[in-house]
């Protein structure tokens, strides 16, 4: 084995809260095994060692915010051989998307005493807008045991096994009892990408949609349920306008139910 | 050797420390110390992270949302942000939370503070003191230490899953309780995991403290929360040994955000007087006479005295705060009773509520004004690092100037190590802070 080179592994931040890359040092029983097999070449939140690319793999959290990063990004791209965006904020523009559906210099001026040091863009984008993506980690936060298979995968030469069904099909092997048929509660579990291992139906609250869109979504089907189920039309707004609003099934149907 | 011995002194006459990329802490920030003719001109601790305006979008949101928004603002400790946000609208709306649901809330509480706690200890600042750049480096030489490291992180984690979903961004939380509260027995499997905790807590209090400090004290004013009971976590005033003694809707009262020559950088101040310290050393030397007996003891026996003025120590306060939480949690779940209703239920009203909870970093302050339909008018979000942000620059202001004659490459780590004391969690304070955008 000691005769196989370790892929290089890199992990970059752009706008997030961390949450993603803690993953990695949350997988405790795995993570000196991953280190085996990974070289971990530069992870600023673990290590002050850097080693130099190109990578073999790039792990990338966190949305494109500002114009300094929509330069980076780029960088990057070109020193990794693949590339691999992990969390919402990376695959959809994360909860700071929400600047997308209002006026960014409003923004700036409430949260900053003398904006004009702030240099942001006035939207936050997900990675893939910018550049090619090679893989994608769903979720708010990502799912350790699908970034283990990912990596895995990567050493062993093979696909990463991610599924693109909705959490439905997650709740219904979990044997739990749908909260929205039972007990009226609102869902976004069926227009919902698997992953989370359905947590929230799980502990007796409707899915938020953490983990995006799934494949092909009927989210006008949803939100007639959701209307029914006595949502207002801002309730069903700000439901699909969560961690991943800015995913285009979600950002329509939030925009379909704006005043 | 003349000229050797003058060209070092013409270097150490002006000179420069940069650290444009500081590792293993949260988030993306540098730091940079101008030195001249001996003494320091110029100390910046930078934060490039880019905002995110958690405080602009929470406006127009329902206030129950507050809890899974502000949650994002930090992966390490979405549990404070869920704690502080709830206690805030239930303020706002005129509700307490107690009994078996408010002990719940403690409970998740000591899952944060082990997990985040354990993560810095081993992984973050231990490597610093034993001279390796990485807790995996550092695995190689003590793959034990390590070993213990990660598996009492689980255990925190594992609370953090039983009682919250997960471990990051816990989705069970919520204003007035918990979606589900847990039963009896699924607690108390967490028992002898946690009898085990303790006793590896213990060995880390004693290891860290065997650590080689280096030899640097400051009497702060350190600024906690203290409650007539309990070792903080929810509740109680705002206290430093200063004299503020405030409930915590006062905030505003004593402290403010300043701008200062030297930075482009709002940095929070006891009104008046100068840079506070938050986080574990303050708690600890604010409510020592809180901390169980045994608990006293065991730092007593690592050499800590009941106040922390070195700041390289806060590893130790850390390892008790682990062994506190560990405690806590035992004593928590021997206790627990399920309740009849996992939430209280209510409804909104108008006007403004105050939360102030301490995070693993320290005090975390939200207020929110909300309307009588439960709609967020206004958000204030003051988080932890942003008030520590002053006291570091300090801190590396007289630390270096303690410490000229080291080389250059020492003092840079040193001075890195000055920052990560401090544990900063950059993406929760830069949504407040303001950018410094050096144009060089």
């Amino acid at each position: 084995m000691a005769s196989i080179k370790k892929p290089k592994l890199a992990v970059w931040k752009f706008a997030s809260c961390d949450g993603c890359q803690l993953s990695l040092l949350d997988c405790e029983d795995e993570l000196l095994a991953v280190t085996e097999r990974v070289q971990i070449a530069n992870f600023p939140e673990a290590s002050r060692a850097v080693i130099k690319g190109p990578y073999d793999v790039s792990l990338v959290e966190g949305s494109i915010t500002t114009p300094h990063d929509a330069e980076r990004i780029h960088k990057i791209r070109r020193s990794s051989r693949l590339l691999v965006t992990i969390g919402a904020c990376a695959t959809a523009g994360g909860i700071q998307a929400l600047r997308n559906f209002a006026d960014v210099a409003d923004y700036v001026s409430t949260v900053y005493a003398s904006p004009e040091y702030i240099k942001t863009l006035s939207k936050s984008t997900p990675i893939a807008d910018h550049i090619f993506v090679d893989y994608e980690l769903r979720g708010c936060p990502i799912n350790k045991y699908q970034l283990l298979e990912l990596l895995s995968a990567i050493v062993n030469g093979r696909k990463p096994n991610l599924p693109t069904y909705s959490v439905c099909l997650e709740c219904k092997l979990k044997g739990n009892v749908c909260v929205m048929v039972a007990y009226g509660m609102p869902c976004l579990g069926p227009v919902t990408q698997a992953g989370c291992g359905a947590i929230c139906p799980s502990y007796h609250r409707g899915c938020y949609g953490c983990f995006g869109p799934k494949d092909a979504p009927n989210t006008g089907s949803l939100a007639a349920w959701l209307a029914r189920g006595q949502l207002s039309r801002d309730d069903i707004m700000r439901f699909f306008r969560g961690f991943n609003a800015y995913a285009e099934p979600f950002r329509k149907e939030s925009e379909a139910h704006e005043k | 050797m003349r000229s050797r011995f003058a060209r070092k002194v013409r270097l150490m006459k002006s000179k420069k420390i940069k650290v444009d990329y500081l590792a293993r802490v949260e988030g993306e920030g540098g730091l940079l110390v101008r030195i001249k003719n001996d003494a320091v001109t110029d100390v910046e601790f930078n934060i490039f992270e880019p905002p995110r305006f958690f405080e602009a979008f929470l406006r127009g949101r329902k206030y129950t949302e507050a809890p899974d928004i502000t949650a994002r603002i930090c992966g390490i400790c979405p549990v404070a942000y869920q704690m502080s946000s709830s206690h805030a609208m239930e303020d706002a709306c005129g509700i307490k939370v107690g009994g078996p649901l408010r002990e719940l809330r403690r409970l998740i509480y000591c899952g944060e503070w082990i997990e985040s706690h354990v993560l810095h200890i081993y992984m973050l600042h231990a490597p610093d003191f034993l001279g390796y750049e990485d807790a995996i480096q550092m695995a190689a030489d003590h793959a034990e230490l390590v070993k213990q490291g990660l598996q009492l992180k689980k255990i925190g984690n594992d609370l953090m899953i039983l009682l919250g979903g997960r471990e990051i961004h816990p989705i069970n939380p919520r204003l007035g309780g918990f979606y589900k509260v847990p039963e009896k027995k699924e607690l108390e499997k967490m028992l002898e995991p946690l009898k085990w905790a303790s006793e590896a807590a213990l060995e880390t209090v004693r290891w860290t403290a065997s650590l080689p400090f280096p030899d640097y004290e400051r009497d702060y004013e350190f600024v906690s929360l203290r409650h007539p009971e309990e070792y903080p976590f929810n509740e109680g005033n705002i206290v430093s040994n200063k004299g503020i003694d405030i409930p915590i809707s006062e905030f505003y009262d004593h402290f403010e955000e300043q701008h200062v020559a030297h930075s482009t950088s709002l940095q929070a101040m006891v009104k008046g007087r100068s840079d506070y310290l938050a986080g574990p050393a303050a708690r600890y030397s604010n409510n020592f006479d809180r901390l169980p007996a045994e608990i006293q003891e065991a730092a007593g026996r690592a050499g800590l005295g009941e106040i922390c003025r070195n700041p390289f120590k806060s590893i130790i306060v850390r390892a008790i705060e682990v062994l506190y939480s560990c405690h806590e949690a035992r004593r928590i779940i021997e206790n627990y009773e399920k309740p009849e209703k996992p939430y209280i239920e209510f409804g909104p009203r108008e006007g403004v509520g105050h939360g102030c909870t301490e995070a693993p970093r320290g005090l975390l302050y939200h207020r929110y004004r909300i309307d009588d339909g439960g709609i967020i008018q206004d958000a204030k979000i003051v988080p932890p690092t942003s008030q520590n942000q002053k006291a570091v620059e300090e801190d590396l202001r007289r630390f270096v100037e303690k410490n000229l004659h080291l080389s250059h490459d020492k003092l840079t780590w040193q001075c890195e190590q000055v920052v990560r004391n401090y544990d900063p969690c950059i993406s929760c304070s830069c949504h407040f802070l303001k950018l410094k955008i050096k144009h060089e």
